[in-house]
């Protein structure tokens, strides 16, 4: 088997809590604390969870806009965890990300064709006639015109604004993008837009996505294998098929049958999880799901499940399974 | 036909808000109604003009620049456009009542839970006494699930979680047991898991209670998990109107078969998404003909000529489309659009 493009290896990270006296230090926020996979090259792999779970956090760590605690990164060969920030520079060119909120992540005092053509500067990309053919080149790409390039991100609307996010990260010819909430931020009639825009694009310039999203709905769509993440922890990964028709977390379960569906006649099987998530700073004991769960058991509050493949490609930590029960 | 006695009538709603580029027609011509107990749902994308009508209906519109230009909101009897500000604050919070999409900006951070609870029955209810205010805020925080209340009203907002502000929210506008609950965005703001627990909430209050519930969302999830009825609006119009397994199962306006099959369903994965053309027209930008016309596929010349009235293609189901005028019905063949 080939070596996946992206593996992540026990990655972590704590934001400390500071108050009292002198601002010390009190306690972290375990953001995220030990999470692993990886991702062949060419596959979208979606990463699922409710506010707070971690899963943004993870996608930035990637690019280390934030530096993780502990863990390991390693991008295409290269370990990226330990690079130094210029070298880390560099490696973001194969690197690229997409933000949620198409309105805040375009400087509103630039023109587009200025957005566009920072990352080919930074980067040192071609002569300033090449880059600017390039920024005319890829305004077609994601379906707008070349003529948009003079005008403000004021002048286009959430799902135009999404299409140049989508550019400029494109413009360094990326092998890998992390879409966080690409599509989240937008209607219904322009999410399948901008949908049907990554899934050619994939196809035609042979991307590799990670695809952070809360809706479920959305992440089956686009993903070929999905993470769930519950309080900074992977909860389950598999593929999309076989984690949408046979979940085995009680918490992939609960979510799934939350989800509304756009039917009225459907019956689903409920499975109906209490309360609300707990706070990272102090994640319950054993399985942070423990708290919640329909199918708690003694050894879930005292021992941290383990994250093991209970079936062909499919993972998971929950102590109904032999294979996650510590030895 | 349904035999409940309608209990809020909306008819020929204009709401426009006037700025510096001249009127911009926000609710355009807007016709429903909801009937006593029922649970009806407005659903359409962002500026399709679904808040504007709540605000209005609640007398909530900013004004200047907003200002309901004309129609009528019918309630027990009453046209609410006509009332004063001091008679529209007696209905308001006491026979109609509403829900806000954020639960953290909708409660006021320097007052205790119970204080923000006492205060619309200090208003409302001018000859409880104390103790009676005080079992009311009680009892209706058990009513939503809340637990431990007591404790809980003397809490600030930034003590409770997101779910539970919304619960707080919803006593808050049970307190006075309105007529009718105009729920706007409700979960849009919540997680899947606690949007399911207040949808359950909801449904369930409206049955015990036989509240009439206004459900606006952009959800098509959420709209066919909790309402009856459906109204579809697009740019300042309603586009379709009927009961929600016939909108879903057999849905006649080109926007509504768009927005559906643009929907990722959680349950099969579909090989591509359908998606619309184009995007929203800006409001007031199209002046005359159907405001869908230009992302449509089905647009002929009368489309852009004309502007389409609300045909009645079944007792309880109308469609803004010319496709479903009885005099198009020879000359365009329904084929095209079922295929």
């Amino acid at each position: 088997m080939t070596e996946p493009l992206l593996k992540v290896e026990g990655l972590k990270k704590y934001f400390p809590i500071k108050g009292g006296f002198l601002g010390r230090v009190k306690g972290h926020v375990k953001a995220v604390d030990d999470v692993s996979f990886f991702v062949n090259e060419g596959e979208t792999l979606g990463i699922v969870g409710e506010s707070g779970c971690g899963k943004s956090t993870t996608g930035r760590m990637l690019m280390r806009l934030l530096d993780p605690t502990e863990g390991k990164v390693t991008f295409d060969g290269q370990e990226l965890t330990s690079l130094a920030p210029a070298e880390m520079r560099k490696a973001r060119r194969d690197i690229q990300m997409v933000f949620q909120d198409p309105y805040a992540s375009l400087n509103p005092r630039h023109s587009i064709e200025k957005i566009l053509m920072e990352p080919l500067n930074v980067h040192n990309i071609g002569d300033p006639k090449e880059r600017k053919r390039k920024v005319h080149e890829f305004l077609e790409i994601v379906g707008l015109s070349s003529y948009h390039a003079k005008r403000y991100p004021h002048q286009f609307s959430g799902g135009q604004r999404q299409r140049i996010g989508i550019a400029r990260a494109l413009m360094t010819n990326p092998k890998l993008i992390i879409a966080d909430e690409p599509v989240s931020a937008l209607d219904v009639s322009i999410q399948a837009q901008v949908l049907n825009l990554m899934q050619d694009l994939q196809r035609d310039l042979k991307l590799t996505y990670i695809f952070i999203a809360h809706d479920l709905g959305v992440v089956r769509h686009i993903s070929d294998r999905v993470g769930v993440m519950y309080l900074g922890q992977m909860a389950e990964l598999a593929d999309t098929e076989s984690l949408y028709e046979k979940p085995l977390h009680p918490y992939t379960q609960a979510l799934l049958s939350s989800v509304p569906v756009p039917d009225p006649g459907f019956v689903r099987e409920e499975v109906v999880i209490s309360g609300d998530v707990p706070s990272p700073a102090n994640p319950p004991s054993g399985c942070r799901f423990h708290t919640r769960c329909p199918f708690k058991m003694d050894i879930c509050s005292k021992e941290v499940p383990l994250f093991a493949e209970v079936e062909p490609s499919h993972s998971v930590a929950c102590h109904l399974y032999e294979a996650c029960r510590p030895q | 036909m349904d035999e409940r006695k309608t209990i809020l009538d909306v008819k020929g709603l204009r709401t426009s808000f006037f700025t510096d580029d001249g009127e911009v027609p926000a609710v355009d011509n807007v016709d429903f109604h909801i009937r006593q107990g029922e649970v009806l749902g407005i659903v359409g994308e962002s500026g399709c003009g679904k808040s504007v009508t709540s605000l209005s209906i609640m007398g909530l519109v900013p004004s200047p620049p907003g200002k309901i230009v004309g129609g009528e909101i019918l309630f027990q009897d009453k046209d609410l456009t006509k009332l004063s500000d001091k008679q529209m604050r007696q209905i308001r919070g006491d026979d109609i009542a509403m829900i806000f999409q954020e639960p953290m900006t909708s409660l006021n951070p320097l007052f205790t839970i119970g204080d923000q609870l006492r205060e619309a029955l200090k208003i409302h209810k001018r000859d409880w006494s104390k103790k009676q205010i005080q079992a009311r805020a009680v009892e209706m925080m058990k009513l939503v699930g809340l637990p431990r209340p007591e404790a809980l009203l003397t809490e600030y907002p930034h003590q409770l979680s997101g779910g539970m502000r919304q619960r707080v929210m919803i006593a808050m506008a049970l307190l006075c047991d309105p007529k009718v609950l105009i729920a706007d965005e409700p979960t849009t703001a919540l997680d899947v898991t606690i949007q399911s627990q207040i949808l359950k909430l909801i449904k369930n209050l409206n049955e015990r209670l036989d509240t009439a519930v206004l459900l606006i969302t952009h959800d098509l999830g959420v709209v066919a998990e909790t309402c009856e009825r459906v109204v579809v609006m697009y740019a300042g119009k309603v586009v379709e109107e009927g009961p929600v397994h016939t909108i879903f199962k057999d849905p006649q306006h080109p926007y509504t078969r768009g927005l559906l099959a643009s929907v990722p369903d959680m349950r099969f994965k579909k090989e591509r998404l359908y998606s619309i053309p184009g995007n929203v027209p800006k409001p007031g930008s199209v002046k005359i003909g159907c405001k869908f016309a230009e992302r449509c596929e089905f647009a002929f010349d009368r489309c852009r000529a004309e502007n389409p009235e609300l045909y009645q293609t079944a007792d309880d189901h109308q469609t803004r489309c010319f496709l479903y005028d009885p005099k198009e019905a020879k000359s365009h063949d329904r084929t095209v659009i079922e295929s």
